[in-house]
Formats: structure tokens, C-alpha cells, sequence
């Protein structure tokens, strides 16, 4: 294992510039370097880098390596596997990062499959261990109810890919030196298994749930989806998204795509308001990052009671139309 | 087209948050007090798309199964919503493994199962979350993979696959044999039917053991696994909940906006 030495990152280039993720990567990386005493080098794919390469020494890389091929021009899981496999049996880093992006996802496991190396994915801490040196890894499991602290001992590298916006990106200063090394990325598009045959980007009507401020989610409690009415007002009225839990959403009240929760979107409004639902695991495990949670439930016992800030207890057809009232007095003021 | 898909039994995710404990000596989950364990809910919707590839093209769905105890009954909820055989995998050797093991010990069932057009995964456990099992499977099996599907459909012969993407999606074509880790997105898992469950009742599901599937004993031993889960803990939330009252709902609620436009949250 001694074979192995230094940090390397798998970058992401995002519209011809570095993604935020990069900037992340960098900055954990570079801590973790200097922790180490060990090099920090960044893996950049793409058509055409340009300057990018001079730009990540700014951002803390003491080696770029830059993989430039048309086939690279977006992610291609069987075209990125094989540069960044082929990078890491020259390279042998003793660590290697990724983000928990749409790649990041796609390319770890494989590269730890490849690799015969150890993996952790959806970091939101990373550090070492004082006694050994190895990575800890702590992760966030069962929907975030816990978390795990993972390390590879016995394999190098040691994979993780790190959850966005959970590290300090790394700031530039021009004046670091480096080196940047321009790889042959030969990719055989006839080696290619997988072909991408169109990427379609969607657009969301109104405010998108995951960047919304205010979320107001119903439940089971709801009753039926003419009830639920109140909770769109509710939502209009504060600017907010409208979310559900699953059972909202299998009964039919409301589409799919306003699920919040382990199997919906994860969303981290400033304000959560969680209406007649009780709390299971999986909608909490949506929903915890909200900065405040209001409850409103006729079960004083109900389970949201406990990771909720304020709370009313009661009938939701009572609460909400004089909540509402008076928030529209509150609100022109 | 035959189509095994792997699914893994875990704690119901929809007990309350306050139900679930864990031991941090022995770094595990307490499973809750009577409450059974369900079939993982994106494995759930890989069955479904499964069934929904059946549906139009005609299949048959293999479901395979690693664990322990009562297995057997989620590879049952897979045959009543429209698998066709069920394979459990037991043995002391396959418990506490990593993404790696687990993803050996599935490959080995595999490659005894024989022949296949494709394999389907969940995205990810809804119990650990790591999402690796899926890709490092295809790799040991040496067929392309697909992550993260929305839709699935036969086409050219081979698959047209949906990814889902942060913004929207990519459609990509695989050629079969192939894995593919199914996300949420596929559609709601449809219910068992009253046959359904009458049949998986009936249906005999073997057990195969570590020796049945001819695992090497050493990729499977504690000393040989890749990761290892150091700390199991659970994240201290410091809230106290304020319960505002009032003598009627309707005071309570006009003292709630009060507050929240007192604490600067509207």
C-alpha cells in the first residue's frame, strides 16, 4: 500500500468553466493534502479545456492532469471510467475524490469495481485519522436518521465521493505554481457499450420545490385531493412549494413529483410547514434540512412533533384558514 | 427476454424518525419492535419496471435475495406483483457485508442462474444509501451499466434507458445483456393481486448457500472486506419543539404567525 501516494480528484467542467463541485473538491483536498504532506493532483475530461488546467492550480492542484478527447465533452460512463481507471494505475493515489454529482455517482463505484478499491460515497465530512492516517469518511445513512464514519484499511485507493455544498470550496490565488500534464485520452468509440443518444434538459413550471424558501407538505391527514387545496393556497400565498408525503401521493391528491422524502425530492426550505402528516423515517429523511419546521397535527403524540421548531396542535381546517388570515394581514403591513 | 432483478430486505423507512435506534456499540440498527421488514423501496420499483418491461414485451422475472431470517418474504412481494421465480441466498458467510461482498456474492448467484438479457437494481439501498452495488455487480459480470432509469424500454435490441439527471435526463441505448439501477422516477410499484399473492404463496423458493454458489470464502471474510463502518451515530437534533396554544385553533393559529413573523421566518 505503500505503492500508493497522494490525493487525486475527479473534476467536473460545467458550461466551459470549473463546476462549483471542483472548487469543493479542491478545497477538501487541499486540506487534507497538507494534513498529509501528500501531493494534490486533479483529473480534468473534457472536448476542449482550455485555460482550465492553469486554473486549478489557482485553486490549490499541485498537478492537473487534463484528458482531452469530442467523446469527453459530457459524462459518458464507459468513456470516463476508462481514462480516470487508466489514470489511477499510473497515478496509484493513496486517495481519490469525487463528487456526489450525476458523474460522481456513476463513475465512483465503477472506478472502485475497476480498482478493486474500497469506497464511501455522499461524504458530508472527511478527515484523517490521526493514529493510522487513513481517511474517515462520515456519511449520512438510513435517509440521514444516522451517521457512519467509513475507512478503507486493507485497498488502495480509498474512494469517496463528497455531497455538494457540504465542504468549503477553495479560493483562488494566481500566484501558485504547478504543473499541468496533457494526457493522451485515446477513447475508441467502438469500445463505447453504452450510447448516448439525446440529453433533454426540463423546465420546471413556477418555484422549483428543491430551491423553493417555503415548502407547506400535507399528509394522510389531508383526506382528499379538493382538501388539498388549502395547502396550495397556503403554498401561494408564502411564495412557497407545494410538497407531499408518499402516502399524499398514492392516494392521488397530488402528482408524484411534489414527494418529499427519501423516494421524492430533498428539499432545505428556510420554512418547512408540515401539514396532518406524522413523520415517518423516510419523509423526515427529505425534509431535515429545513432551517425551521412547523407542525401542524391533531395527534399530539405525532412523531414530527419531534424534529418540528413550532408547533399547533389540531385540526389543520381550523388552524389554516385563520393562520392564513392573519398572515395576509401580517404580510401587507 | 429473462430479467433477474436483486432485492434487499430492510427496516420499514415509514416508522416515525423517534422509532429508529441504533447500537453504536456493535455499530447497527435495532430493527423496531414489531414492525417486519419491507423489500427496499427503489428495489421495489426495479421489480416494477420489470414487471412493466413483462407488461409489453413478454419476460420472465427472476428475483434473487441476500439475507437473513424472513428473506424470503420480500422476494414473495416481488413474485405477487409479477416476478415469475424467487432465489434466496443465505448463509452465515454473507452477513455484514460491504457494497463489495454483497456485490461477489450476487455475482456468483448470477453466473449459477446462467443465462440473462438483463439485470435490475435499485439505485441505491433505502437503508445505507450507498448506490454501489448496482455498477460494481456489472463490472464483476463484465456487462454495460446503466445507472439511476426512469424509464426502460426494449428498443433496436437492445434497451433505450432514461437517466435521470439534475436537471432532466439523458436517453442512452444499451446493448443487452446489461444491469440497470432503477430510480423512484419509474412509476409507483403496483400492488399485489389477489393471484398474485395466491401464487407466491405456493411458489417453492430455493435457498442456495455460499457452497451452492461456489464463493470463495476469503472474498467474503470480515478481513477482506473494502470498507469498514468505523462510528454509527445519531445526529443530535437540539430542537425543542414550542407548541403554541390558544383557547380555539383559530387563536393558536393567529398566535402561530405571530411568532414566525416575531422570529423574522415570514
Amino acid at each position: 500500500m505503500d505503492t500508493h501516494k497522494g490525493i487525486l480528484l475527479c473534476g467536473e467542467i460545467e458550461k466551459g468553466t470549473l463546476a462549483p463541485i471542483t472548487m469543493e473538491l479542491l478545497g477538501i483536498g487541499r486540506v487534507l493534502a497538507d494534513k498529509t504532506g501528500q501531493e494534490l493532483s486533479i483529473l480534468l475530461m473534457g472536448s476542449d479545456i482550455g485555460g482550465l488546467g492553469e486554473e486549478a492550480l489557482a485553486y490549490g492542484a499541485d498537478k492537473v492532469y487534463v484528458a482531452e478527447n469530442p467523446l469527453l465533452e459530457h459524462y459518458h460512463s464507459d468513456a470516463c471510467t476508462m481514462v480516470a481507471a487508466d489514470l489511477c494505475r499510473k497515478a496509484l493515489p493513496s486517495i481519490l475524490l469525487l463528487g456526489n454529482t450525476d458523474a460522481g455517482r456513476d463513475l465512483a463505484p465503477r472506478l472502485a469495481a475497476r480498482l478493486q478499491a474500497g469506497l464511501a460515497t455522499d461524504a458530508v465530512e472527511l478527515d484523517i485519522d490521526p493514529d493510522t492516517g487513513i481517511l474517515v469518511v462520515t456519511r449520512p445513512v438510513f435517509g440521514g436518521n444516522a451517521l457512519a464514519s467509513v475507512m478503507v484499511r486493507k485497498v488502495r485507493p480509498q474512494i469517496a465521493t463528497v455531497r455538494p455544498k457540504t465542504v468549503k470550496p477553495a479560493e483562488k490565488d494566481a500566484s501558485r505554481q504547478g504543473q499541468v500534464i496533457r494526457m493522451v485520452a485515446e477513447v475508441d468509440s467502438s469500445t463505447l457499450k453504452v450510447q448516448v443518444v439525446e440529453r433533454v434538459e426540463e423546465k420546471v413550471e413556477g418555484v422549483r420545490l428543491e430551491d423553493a424558501e417555503v415548502v407547506v407538505s400535507g399528509g394522510r391527514g389531508i383526506g382528499s385531493s379538493q382538501s388539498y387545496e388549502m395547502i396550495w393556497e397556503l403554498a401561494r400565498l408564502l411564495d412557497g412549494a407545494v410538497g407531499a408525503t408518499r402516502p399524499a401521493c398514492e392516494e392521488g391528491w397530488i402528482s408524484m413529483l411534489h414527494q418529499v422524502g427519501q423516494t421524492g425530492k430533498m428539499v432545505s426550505p428556510k420554512l418547512y410547514i408540515a401539514v396532518a402528516l406524522s413523520g415517518a423515517m423516510q419523509h423526515i429523511a427529505g425534509c431535515s434540512g429545513s432551517k425551521c419546521i412547523v407542525a401542524i397535527n391533531q395527534d399530539p403524540e405525532a412523531n414530527i412533533f419531534k424534529v418540528a421548531h413550532y408547533g399547533v396542535v389540531g385540526d389543520y381546517k381550523e388552524i389554516l384558514p385563520a393562520f392564513m388570515g392573519k398572515l395576509k394581514e401580517l404580510l401587507a403591513k | 427476454m429473462h430479467i433477474i432483478v436483486c432485492v434487499k430486505q430492510i427496516p420499514d423507512p415509514e416508522i416515525p424518525s423517534a422509532k429508529f435506534k441504533i447500537d453504536p456499540a456493535t455499530k447497527k440498527v435495532v430493527p423496531p419492535a414489531g414492525v417486519p421488514p419491507v423489500i427496499s423501496v427503489f428495489d421495489e420499483r426495479a421489480v416494477e419496471a420489470a414487471c412493466q418491461l413483462k407488461d409489453k414485451n413478454g419476460a420472465k422475472i427472476t428475483v434473487i435475495s441476500m439475507g437473513q431470517g424472513k428473506v424470503a418474504d420480500v422476494v414473495k412481494h416481488a413474485l405477487s406483483m409479477g416476478a415469475d421465480d424467487g432465489i434466496t441466498l443465505q448463509d452465515s458467510a454473507f452477513e455484514n457485508l460491504d457494497s463489495y461482498g454483497t456485490a461477489y456474492v450476487l455475482s456468483k448467484a448470477i453466473q449459477k442462474i446462467g443465462e440473462y438479457d438483463l439485470v435490475l437494481c435499485g439505485r441505491q439501498a433505502a437503508d445505507w444509501d450507498s448506490g454501489q452495488v448496482g455498477s460494481i455487480l456489472a463490472e464483476m459480470l463484465g456487462i454495460p451499466v446503466v445507472t439511476i432509469a426512469r424509464n426502460i424500454q426494449a428498443a433496436d435490441g437492445g434497451l433505450r434507458v432514461e437517466r435521470v439527471l439534475k436537471d432532466g435526463y439523458e436517453v442512452v441505448q444499451a446493448p443487452m445483456p446489461c444491469l440497470v439501477t432503477v430510480s423512484n422516477e419509474v412509476g409507483l410499484p403496483r400492488l399485489p393481486t389477489g393471484m398474485g399473492i395466491i401464487t407466491a404463496t405456493r411458489k417453492k423458493i430455493p435457498a442456495w448457500t455460499a457452497q451452492d454458489i461456489e464463493i470463495d470464502p476469503a472474498q467474503v471474510a470480515p478481513e477482506g472486506a473494502h470498507t469498514e463502518i468505523v462510528k454509527l451515530s445519531v445526529p443530535i437534533r437540539d430542537v425543542q419543539c414550542e407548541i403554541v396554544t390558544g383557547k380555539d385553533a383559530g387563536e393558536a393559529a393567529v398566535e402561530l404567525a405571530v411568532r414566525l413573523r416575531a422570529a423574522n421566518i415570514i
